[in-house]
């Protein structure tokens, strides 16, 4: 059973790519597709942070370590979705036309922090592999801290882009918020240790 | 009402050899290939004075009183009770008025107005909406000479409005206008849009249009008109004052403090059509750039 989660895992964290697969061969984007599109990919993106975030509190909680071999394929699915997130922007949205894009990224507060999120994921990305875990050793986990960061500012992203934050920016600000303080618990309680 | 140069319209065997050009594509091709595509050249983007398809009006809405994402106006407003109906016109006036929707639609007759819709989110329209001029309704009152704001403010009715029972704005729905804008003939009272009935999600029964303005300053289901003496706080600068002026004019050159108003994305046109350059006073600038003249429209956004 347990052999085959990881497969499972890994075709269930395609549904974003399926949905969309769905709704551009049937038509379902809506009146504005570049948009559905792009948020779309940029939801998913948050929901896969918060789910590489939950694995180590799901092993707290239900006393298991099986979740934590599913945290670098989330977390690399985060890095996929955010890269297409960022593209379909670029390329979708902005036809590849740099000149607004930069003026976007260095002005508009949201795009700033969006951008550094992604730019941040990369070191992760790259650092992932079994092998950077044995060669970086202490380092890898200090590195891989930035994930706390990352979510922080794609969460930030999402409620500056928003006219409101009701009510999606702000359940998503109440997940990170809870699954961040889990991280001020362990840490406590493994220093009292 | 709305004017077109000569150069914006695509002659038709044009258009219509785009069109097959762009079917012939067909879903097959690459997205990156095609969105290489830069920017297309204004003079062949005439899809900006096409008609939104009625579906993508009416199920495609800000209307906060009814949720918060686009398609819960269209999902959440079909019991939404308009009947019976009354509108006061009040405040400093000589004699303030109730009139019912009956009266009204007795009293004036609508015709069809076709506008552009642009909202500070970055995106258009274009609405057949039928309707009249706000000032044929504002002159049955005598303002007193201390009036130099109209305010607007819609139903408050959280049993029937979802979205009224979270602190999403502060309900009711509030808007304004200067007089002279509010007195201006493209400020329209809208009763109803493609020759029928105003739908819920559009702001039934009654709701106000001022085609140079982003789409949040056309206030929906309107109880309550009201001149007033001091600028109106409406319901968009008390949530952000920084962001949403009282002014509000469309304007490409003044960004939203947190996007850009430069481009819009217009609806309807598919996945692969480009943005296209937003409009001085979202293109009515000959008809109503006079009420500014002297004003700096950076300050006053």
């Amino acid at each position: 059973m347990s052999r085959y989660s990881k497969t499972l895992v890994f075709f269930l964290s395609l549904w974003p790519l399926y949905v969309i697969s769905y709704q551009i061969i049937f038509n379902q984007l809506g009146p504005e597709p570049v948009d559905r599109i792009i948020n779309h990919f940029g939801e998913w993106t948050l929901i896969f942070i918060l789910l590489t975030l939950s694995m180590t509190p799901l092993k707290k909680i239900t006393k298991s370590v099986e979740w934590i071999k599913f945290r670098r394929m989330l977390g690399l699915f985060t890095f996929f979705y955010a890269s297409i997130h960022m593209l379909s922007y670029v390329g979708l949205d902005y036809r590849f036309d740099f000149e607004p894009l930069i003026n976007d990224v260095l002005k508009k507060k949201f795009i700033f922090i969006g951008f550094s999120a992604w730019l941040l994921l990369i070191p992760l990305a790259v650092t992932s592999s079994e092998r950077m875990v044995r060669l970086l050793k202490q380092n890898w986990k200090k590195i891989h801290r930035l994930i706390y960061i990352i979510g922080i500012f794609g969460i930030l992203h999402y409620i500056w882009l928003s006219k409101t934050i009701f009510f999606k920016p702000l359940i998503f600000l109440i997940i990170l918020v809870i699954l961040l303080l889990f991280r001020v618990k362990i840490t406590r309680s493994a220093s009292k240790i | 009402m709305i004017k077109f140069k000569n150069s914006e319209i695509t002659p038709e065997n044009i258009y219509k050899k785009r069109r097959s050009f762009i079917k012939s594509i067909g879903l097959s091709a690459s997205t990156l290939a095609m969105s290489a595509i830069p920017f297309v050249n204004k003079s062949l983007a005439s899809e900006r004075d096409k008609l939104t398809s009625y579906k993508d009006i009416t199920t495609y809405n800000n209307y906060y009183e009814f949720g918060t994402s686009k398609s819960d106006p269209h999902r959440n407003s079909q019991i939404f009770k308009t009947t019976p109906w009354d509108i006061t016109i009040e405040g400093e006036v000589e004699k303030p008025i109730k009139l019912s929707m009956e009266e009204i639609s007795e009293m004036f007759i609508s015709e069809e107005r076709i506008y552009r819709l642009r909202c500070v989110e970055g995106w258009s329209m274009v609405i057949p909406w039928m309707g009249f001029s706000l000032s044929k309704l504002l002159s049955k009152v005598n303002p007193t000479n201390k009036a130099k704001f109209v305010e607007f403010e819609s139903v408050y009715d959280p049993a029937q409005m979802k979205g009224q029972r979270y602190p999403v704005l502060n309900w009711p729905y509030n808007e304004g206008l200067r007089i002279d804008e509010a007195m201006h003939p493209l400020t329209t009272v809208v009763t109803g849009l493609y020759g029928k009935k105003l739908p819920n999600q559009n702001g039934a029964p009654l709701r106000i249009f001022i085609p140079w303005k982003y789409g949040f300053k056309s206030a929906k289901a309107i109880v309550k008109i009201k001149f007033v003496e001091n600028m109106p706080t409406s319901s968009w600068m008390w949530a952000s004052p920084r962001e949403y002026g009282f002014y509000s004019n469309v304007n490409p050159n003044v960004d939203h403090p947190r996007w850009s108003q430069a481009t819009e994305r217009i609806i309807g046109e598919g996945v692969w059509a480009p943005r296209v350059k937003t409009l001085m006073f979202n293109g009515y600038g000959d008809e109503v750039a006079s009420l500014y003249s002297g004003m700096d429209l950076k300050k006053n956004y």
